[in-house]
């Protein structure tokens, strides 16, 4: 089916500026979902607070646009109520990262079977700029005038710590690979996060002088390399890409079930 | 001097000419440019004074109270959703006796998302311990941003100012900003006396109290929230004696010899004063009483207003779900002192409901209504509603 298919034009024209990286990452999520096989119907896709969060309203599937930070929290709830369903979760840094950090850690700690997608666009952009736990050391937002002087999540350590079974990186520059790695996340039972870095051309690109949103993708190009690439040992600066963590553990849905059977003898 | 500024902007003089000295900050919006006028003040060397960038509204007021607690002058801002993420903290910060000043902009509660104005998300603070100081246009809010920290440290009690989503907060009106040296002399550095984290003589903040002693420090609140009342009208008096421009806790306008009274809050109360002048000039007695403190209830100044009055109609931009407009509750259970002779009848109107429009035309509806209406309805009447 093409991915128009799965959208829902009636909510168009959609809100995300000129250059902006989240609808190349809609466009493959639904690339990735349409290549499953999976139905529309046995889809959930909930969000939180921020630009990312407003895919759920364009994409037909079950959807739901929550609180801010609380999507990974609500998503729980789907997944223990219909384990049967696939939930995935798209955010942005800020939503992930800062006010719902703890709700990150924590459903990745239980590798629960949800698909986490964080858009990290290193920057609060719905509201206009503010700096994020995602934004790189001395980078400057709204309200870090002078650069920040907080220092970034590497948000793929974050999830590999805190007990995910499934961790990748991609960008929006790299829609191949992104489109097999979003469907390998799906696919993966446990906790899967998924970070594609994507551009903010309107406010972390300006504020920042990164050019335009083609200057910003041309970046992600030249500034990544696949994990353990020859590139990577001759510039460590480089930014790895690739599923860095594929593991079999028990999932959550499914170890609560086999308990409950348990108990009910 | 004067200058053309927006309501967030007038918030964001008023914490910077105040000299608070802490700032914990997370956007949302419409408050975000709040902050951001902050984060470039402090850049710029215009204010001095640490920006703590929080991770949530949960911790910004968490930062807020615990640099109150080391003894100096703290503010913070938000909306709706954030202001109900600080809930918790909310209770903290008056049950801990910090005074700690919060610019919330009303905005409209989710589900379904909506950033417009409601003050659904301020009142429903009320049990917090917060003073909930009400404004009408920038000026007032610039005005009382530098009011509510002498307020809140005289009594020890937070306070927040509140104003409008949009019809303020994003919008610019001509403002006249105090000189930093005149605010100095009319809020002085704060002292906080004997409860701060003093390195030569330890406190203990926090610790648990038992029944009796909680209690005696919970009737301690309410005993400030009623000198509170006093306090504000003090320092009304104290600002206008500084800067010419006075404030009241209950305003009429055009209330004397009204027969109908319009009882507005924010800036209703700005469009309520054009729609009564235009009812005068059709020769209705239409007239406006605006109220500014939500608390303490100021219920002493609403009864000198409406004393005697037959009928008022009290606009709410926010209700309780299963028990209707929130101004027009606290004002019926005020009016229950007076005799039925003196107590007019109260009509209540919910409008402008997640950033509705509350027109001139609204506000002559409302009147008409009650003007031609022999009793109130039992439930508030909704105004504007498209389909019922």
């Amino acid at each position: 089916m093409p991915a128009k298919d799965y959208l829902r034009q009636r909510f168009f024209p959609q809100i995300w500026c000129p250059g902006c990286g989240h609808g190349i990452i809609m466009g493959n999520m639904i690339r990735a979902i349409d290549q499953l096989g999976l139905e529309k119907n046995e889809v959930v896709v909930v969000s939180g607070i921020g630009c990312s969060s407003r895919m759920p309203g364009y994409v037909d599937f079950h959807s739901l646009h929550t609180l801010h930070g609380r999507a990974l929290a609500f998503a729980m709830g789907v997944k223990m109520g219909r384990p049967e369903l696939t939930v995935i979760v798209p955010m942005g840094d800020g939503d992930a990262a800062a006010i719902g950090g703890n709700h990150l850690i924590h459903a990745a700690r239980r590798n629960i079977d949800l698909t986490a997608i964080i858009m990290n666009n290193s920057i609060y952009g719905m509201t206009g700029g503010q700096f994020s736990p995602m934004t790189p050391f001395g980078d400057k937002g709204t309200t870090a005038p002078s650069g920040t002087i907080d220092h970034a999540f590497d948000i793929v350590e974050l999830a590999k710590g805190a007990g995910a079974s499934f961790v990748a990186r991609t960008t929006t520059y790299h829609v191949k690979e992104m489109i097999k790695i979003i469907a390998r996340a799906i696919k993966h039972k446990g906790f899967s996060m998924v970070e594609v870095m994507s551009q903010c051309p309107t406010y972390y690109g300006r504020k920042n002088k990164l050019g335009s949103a083609v200057d910003m993708m041309n970046s992600y190009k030249d500034g990544t390399t696949s994990i353990g690439s020859k590139k990577k040992a001759e510039h460590p600066e480089l930014i790895e890409r690739g599923v860095f963590l594929e593991e079999e553990r028990p999932e959550y849905s499914a170890s609560y079930s086999a308990l409950v059977k348990k108990s009910q003898g | 001097m004067r200058k053309v500024l927006t309501g967030n902007q007038a918030v964001a003089y008023g914490a910077m000419l105040s000299g608070v000295e802490v700032v914990a900050a997370y956007p949302i919006t419409p408050q975000t440019t709040i902050i951001e006028t902050l984060a470039d003040m402090q850049a710029e060397g215009l204010g001095d004074f640490d920006y703590i960038r929080v991770e949530s509204e949960h911790s910004a007021m968490a930062a807020c109270i615990g640099a109150s607690m080391g003894g100096v002058r703290t503010f913070t801002a938000t909306s709706g959703q954030g202001l109900f993420l600080m809930h918790e903290m909310l209770h903290y910060a008056s049950g801990a006796r910090t005074p700690v000043v919060l610019a919330n902009v009303n905005r409209a509660p989710a589900a379904p998302w909506n950033i417009w104005s409601d003050q659904t998300d301020s009142l429903s603070q009320r049990e917090t311990g917060w003073i909930q100081l009400y404004c009408e246009g920038n000026q007032e809010v610039l005005d009382t941003t530098i009011m509510a920290f002498k307020i809140a440290e005289k009594l020890k009690l937070p306070a927040m100012v509140i104003l409008d989503a949009f019809f303020l907060s994003h919008t610019s009106e001509p403002i006249e900003i105090p000189d930093k040296e005149a605010v100095k002399d009319f809020l002085p550095t704060y002292d906080p006396k004997d409860i701060w984290l003093d390195p030569d003589n330890p406190h203990t903040f926090g610790a648990i109290a038992m029944s009796d002693p909680y209690m005696e420090l919970r009737w301690q609140i309410q005993r400030d929230m009623e000198i509170a009342k006093s306090v504000i009208a003090e320092v009304h008096e104290d600002f206008a004696h500084h800067f010419g421009r006075m404030y009241h806790q209950v305003e009429g306008y055009l209330a004397e010899d009204a027969e109908v009274l319009v009882i507005c809050t924010g800036t209703a109360a700005s469009t309520a004063r054009v729609a009564v002048e235009a009812l005068r000039a059709e020769g209705e007695r239409a007239g406006l009483v605006k109220i500014k403190t939500f608390r303490p209830f100021p219920g002493e100044e609403i009864i000198g207003a409406l004393k005697g009055k037959k009928k008022v109609a009290v606009i709410d931009r926010n209700f309780s779900p299963g028990a209707q407009g929130i101004w027009a509750q606290e004002l019926r259970s005020v009016l229950c002192e007076l005799s039925d002779q003196e107590r007019p009848m109260v009509y209540g109107y919910i409008a402008g409901i997640g950033g509705c429009d509350i027109s001139v035309k609204t506000i002559k509806e409302i009147y008409y209504k009650t003007l031609e209406s022999h009793r109130p309805d039992d439930i508030d009447m909704w105004v504007g509603v498209r389909h019922v």
